[in-house]
């Protein structure tokens, strides 16, 4: 279960060592903005060996590669995809062209390494107003594609709006990619929160994520990863409603009855559905025995 | 009368300074301090040669010593922590014998005994009055407590307060009192305030450190000791500082009270006490300006002297009733000795300050570092030098685990069913070489540039000469 992902620089040999100890769910070593221009080499080269030699308590990797048509990506491929993480991060998407394109090229690498082919995912990065009207096509463009990550300091400058920490400007994107997510049924995930000092404005602005139906939220500091796993994490009353549903379903079946009623409401089949999913989030989180 | 001195020469020479006596110096305005190298240079003028430094810290911004010494006007050194040029040349082996690092309980330990004997204290003093009335809370160059110069008024033959800000008499209220004062000097400036927030005393930003913080937090959670009354103290810098801010969610959750904070204080815990997460503060010496501000205001927020807080000769101190404190480390060895003295290279970089003495004192001493800095594992088969002797060290915390001191199998315990990640500490080292390699031993060889004296007075180690 992926809640958070934690931007590391690949360029930064202290933080890709320590990348681990933050509690974030999954890392997305970064060769693309985080990483100057004259750095490219070697961030490429560090991150290779970063990936050999440490095992990053076994988190999943997500690697963010350089964007389609940029003199760095095919590079980047031939180092990553070897690798086997389990995510590469194609960035500026805006088509299900473009995926197609690196999912080829990828299966490539992959034959001439005698791996099996499409052992890499792609989440891939949409911060592009095409990417944006297109993000169901990319969600289903390939079977690689498994979730998607919206990058909303981009998208902002694509449409000419200003940032913002509200996020109006980026409310219709962010509505868009969930429901092209769930249409696709791949997972997708909000974009971080850019001010590392403001604990309130992130934990209002996960809150809100959750609340449009986002896995999760990448972030640009290790000082967000708590507030975002907690935001995305189910609480003790959702726990405990979803123990009550389904303790309700076999007393409602052995009453002969096709509807059960908890708390004068209705439980039918997409409340069921929920509760399920709540719970087997607690249980994935360790959250079950919490109150017992 | 007036014990108003018409300069530093006239206080100087009305005290009898002599080749070969013993001047001592306090740091409570820390890396801002101007009264050391005034005061020294003075005395070198006079052509007075020879002389011991018992100063309870020593800075970077008491580097014109070195050149004192080369000139034969300092000698000897005695000292809680020495950083900066200084340092660096008495790793050297400038001194002409070894320099003597005391702990800050040792040093009123060592005066009461007569091992360390002082002639002529110099007191920098924010506020005074002309009979000798001093103040750490007033005037410019406000610094707070003056716990540590407490002990140099009690024992030293003479006493100078070196001010900036003359208030008429009585001064109120009087750290340091009339009936151990001398003379008082008038100066244009004795320190800057700004710099008593020094690199050390600020909240880490970084990320390794924060989660090494958090995780201290935890075991201080299960340790069993956070229940009304608990008490804590907090060494200076990197993880041991930000273990306070994640200790106050813990105690408002368990809706716990506790009995005082200790130590060199910070405006972290100043917000605890005013919050009332603790009843009262108990200061040596201040880390910041808020502290400053906190200890002139605040009544519950004490001023206590280095024989309060830590001298193992004292009837009690603070440190006896200490539950918990979190302190840093340089080095730690597998038998949880601990080095803050010796960089890894061998050279002076501190000094226990209290490190010895609240490890000996608290039910719960816990070292708090990263499993390794830039290459080398923090973790190491024999510190380069014992600050602080591993059977008062009860746990060490990194950002990849914890390992309690076999000593201690009732916390290992409670800390292994609370969830968190325990380690043999031999593990935790196999866990660090695995990203640095095994470095290749240091062993400086030179001749004893540094005696380290435990609280108790036995030289417990050396610090030797690098190239």
């Amino acid at each position: 279960m992926i809640r958070s992902l934690l931007f590391v620089p690949g360029n930064s040999p202290a933080m890709l060592q320590n990348a681990d100890i933050h509690g974030a769910d999954a890392l997305i070593l970064d060769l693309e903005d985080a990483v100057a221009l004259k750095e490219k080499d070697g961030a490429r080269a560090l991150v290779k060996h970063a990936v050999k030699a440490l095992n990053f308590g076994g988190l999943p990797l997500v690697i963010r590669v350089n964007p389609l048509g940029s003199p760095y990506l095919e590079d980047d491929l031939l180092a990553m995809v070897p690798l086997r993480p389990a995510y590469l991060m194609p960035t500026k998407v805006s088509g299900a062209g473009d995926i197609q394109r690196i999912s080829a090229r990828m299966a490539e690498i992959e034959a001439s390494r005698g791996m099996k082919s499409g052992c890499v995912g792609l989440l891939p990065l949409i911060e592009t107003a095409l990417g944006v009207e297109n993000a169901f096509r990319i969600a289903s463009s390939d079977p690689r594609v498994q979730g998607m990550l919206l990058g909303a300091e981009d998208l902002a400058s694509d449409l000419g709006a200003a940032r913002s920490k509200a996020g109006r400007e980026i409310f219709y994107a962010r509505g868009r990619m969930v429901m092209a997510a769930r249409a696709a049924g791949i997972l997708v995930f909000d974009t971080p929160f850019t001010d590392v000092d403001d604990e309130e404005g992130l934990e209002k602005d996960a809150g809100f994520a959750k609340s449009l139906g986002f896995d999760g939220k990448a972030a640009i500091s290790p000082r967000h990863v708590a507030a975002i796993n907690l935001a995305f994490s189910p609480t003790v009353v959702e726990i405990n409603y979803a123990r009550e549903v389904m303790a309700a379903i076999p007393k409602g079946e052995e009453a002969g009855l096709g509807v059960v009623s908890l708390h004068g409401k209705m439980v039918d089949k997409p409340i069921v559905e929920r509760a399920k999913r709540v719970l087997a989030a607690a249980r994935q989180l360790g959250l079950e025995g919490e109150d017992e | 009368m007036s014990k108003l001195a018409g300069s530093l020469r006239e206080a100087i020479t009305a005290c009898g300074l002599k080749d070969g006596m013993t001047v001592s110096f306090h740091h409570h305005l820390r890396n801002g301090d101007h009264t050391l190298n005034q005061v020294l240079a003075e005395i070198a003028g006079m052509g007075i040669k020879n002389l011991r430094i018992e100063a309870s810290s020593l800075f970077a911004v008491h580097a014109p010593l070195v050149e004192h010494i080369k000139n034969g006007v300092v000698t000897a050194i005695g000292t809680g922590y020495m950083s900066g040029p200084l340092a660096r040349a008495v790793s050297e082996g400038i001194l002409p014998g070894p320099a003597r690092f005391r702990t800050h309980g040792g040093r009123p330990a060592a005066m009461e005994r007569g091992t360390a004997r002082v002639d002529v204290a110099f007191i920098a003093a924010p506020a005074a009055d002309p009979m000798g009335n001093l103040s750490g809370v007033l005037g410019p160059a406000a610094c707070g407590s003056l716990g540590y110069a407490m002990t140099d008024a009690r024992y030293a033959g003479k006493v100078v307060a070196l001010t900036d800000h003359l208030l008429p008499y009585p001064l109120f209220p009087a750290s340091i009192q009339e009936d151990r004062v001398d003379y008082v000097v008038q100066l244009s400036s004795i320190g800057n305030p700004q710099g008593i927030v020094s690199g050390t005393t600020r909240m880490t930003r970084d990320p390794v450190a924060l989660a090494i913080a958090r995780l201290a937090a935890r075991v201080i959670e299960h340790s069993g000791l956070i229940k009304d009354g608990f008490s804590f103290q907090t060494g200076a810098g990197g993880a041991s500082l930000a273990v306070t801010q994640y200790l106050k969610p813990i105690m408002r959750r368990l809706n716990v009270r506790g009995s005082f904070g200790l130590g060199g204080i910070t405006g972290y815990l100043v917000e605890m006490l005013e919050e009332g997460f603790f009843d009262s503060l108990l200061d040596v010496q201040c880390f910041d300006l808020k502290a400053v501000a906190s200890i002139r205001d605040n009544p519950r927020h004490q001023e206590i002297s280095a024989a309060r807080y830590a001298s193992p000769l004292a009837k009690s101190a603070a440190v006896d009733s200490l539950d918990a404190v979190v302190l840093g480390a340089l080095e730690i060895d597998t038998d949880f000795n601990v080095n803050v003295h010796a960089d890894s290279n061998g050279i002076i970089a501190g000094g226990s300050g209290g490190h010895a003495d609240t490890a000996a004192g608290a039910k719960l001493a816990i070292v708090a570092a990263p499993l390794f800095r830039a290459r080398l594992p923090i973790i190491v088969d024999r510190v380069l030098c014992v600050t602080t002797p591993g059977d008062t060290v009860d746990v060490l915390i990194t950002q990849r685990g914890i390992a309690v001191n076999p000593g201690q199998p009732e916390l290992k315990d409670r800390l292994v069913r609370a969830g968190l990640p325990v380690y043999d500490i031999v593990k935790l080292k196999e866990m660090a070489e695995g990203y640095t390699g095994v470095p290749a031993p240091v062993k400086p060889e030179g001749k004893v540039v540094g005696e380290v004296e435990y609280r108790d007075g036995r030289v417990i180690d050396v610090i030797r000469a690098v190239r």
